[in-house]
């Protein structure tokens, strides 16, 4: 439910974007989620496609890049990509709390013109 | 302004010898941008033109964050909330999982220790705020209409309506739900996420950005765990990796068990200032 809300927070800041641009149209529209983003790409399309004919980017294609979630070990002094989402590292097999990225929401790039 | 990060824009640098007419940025995930901002024009910097409908496209680099207004919200909040010296609780959980019963409970054991008020967030009725304030504490209930979470915004109105200065702790009672709130910082200073022996072993395990996000996890209705064929070790086993950061406690509001540990917890942060 709540990812029609981030979308419309999207789709805002992308038509503000675009018009301080001097552009009219978004042909693409790029977000950047994470895995502990606590987002689900279907959803945000879903709701990307309810919502895009009452914006600028009625014709826009959406486009997800899936950020991994990645924790910082401190022993191992090294990072790791967390595995079904079990944050111990592969090398000592201690449960790590300091994420390092996997939590993002970001609105990448917008194709406009 | 630099349209890759929004910095204004620097002239050209020198590192010894070396002039760079260029800069780099480590952006919120780690990733490291390297550009130049010599051929920036006003609008087609960074960016190519394909010319397939017979006019200019151009991409413009963003990278911000979708929920900035939130968490813009919640970092006033938290500034706020420290500068009162007001120690701050959100409190999650699936529905039913007993935040109001432990409320209720740790409300009227805090009596005479800290002073505390409660702000409850749920979708309709104000049942939860009247359960509240059978303890004498102040209650602010919002009802969220449609929404599954509460919003920094949301909070910062609701206080509005509470005496901070006259407060030790807030707590925030978030809407039942396990999955939306994770993404909604409220400037707390610490999460709690809660978890009944009755929803098994593996909630932390299907709910990991929340779980993750804990600085406490607590397990309720431990008067229950026979009747639910509660496995413990598993359970913790399950919330040691799921909330590697938590703090774990066991409680049950209707026996009281546990209660006074997590009282005694709450004392505690208070007078270390957190």
């Amino acid at each position: 439910m709540h990812e029609f809300g981030i979308m419309e927070a999207a789709l805002e800041t992308a038509a503000q974007k675009t018009r301080a641009a001097g552009a009219t149209q978004i042909h693409r529209l790029k977000l950047r989620v994470g895995k502990l983003s606590g987002v689900v790409p279907e959803a945000l399309q879903f709701a990307f496609d309810a919502l895009k004919d009452k914006s600028l980017a009625a014709q826009a294609v959406l486009e997800i890049e899936e950020v991994p979630a990645v924790c910082w070990c401190a022993d191992c002094a090294a990072e790791f990509e967390t595995a079904d989402l079990k944050y111990e590292c592969p090398r000592c097999h201690q449960p790590s709390g300091d994420l390092r990225r996997g939590k993002q929401m970001e609105l990448a790039s917008l194709e406009i013109s | 302004m630099c349209q890759e990060c929004g910095c204004s824009q620097p002239g050209p640098y020198q590192v010894g010898d070396r002039k760079i007419d260029a800069h780099t940025h480590t952006l919120p995930d780690g990733t490291v941008i390297t550009h130049s901002h010599h051929d920036h024009g006003p609008s087609h910097a960074h960016g190519h033109e394909h010319h397939h409908h017979g006019h200019a496209h151009h991409i413009l680099n963003l990278n911000t964050g979708i929920l900035n207004a939130n968490d813009r919200a919640a970092e006033q909040n938290r500034g706020a909330f420290k500068a009162l010296n007001l120690l701050v609780l959100n409190v999650v959980s699936s529905p039913g999982a007993g935040k109001t019963t432990l409320l209720t409970k740790t409300l009227n054991e805090l009596k005479g220790r800290l002073r505390c008020a409660v702000i409850v967030g749920d979708l309709a009725t104000d049942n939860d705020a009247a359960r509240l304030r059978t303890t004498g504490a102040p209650v602010v209930q919002i009802a969220t209409g449609t929404l599954c979470h509460l919003e920094a915004g949301m909070v910062a109105e609701a206080v509005k309506q509470l005496d901070l200065r006259a407060l030790d702790l807030l707590i925030i009672e978030n809407v039942g739900n396990l999955v939306c709130p994770a993404s909604f910082d409220l400037g707390e200073a610490v999460r709690v996420v809660l978890h009944s022996v009755t929803e098994g072993e593996d909630k932390p395990l299907k709910y990991p950005p929340m779980f993750h996000s804990a600085d406490v996890v607590g397990v309720t209705k431990t008067d229950m765990a026979a009747a639910a064929d509660f496995d413990r070790e598993l359970a913790l086993k399950n919330i040691r990796q799921a909330s590697p950061r938590a703090k774990i406690f066991e409680f049950s509001a209707r026996t009281g068990d546990g209660i006074q540990a997590w009282c005694d917890y709450l004392v505690a942060l208070k007078t270390a200032g957190r």
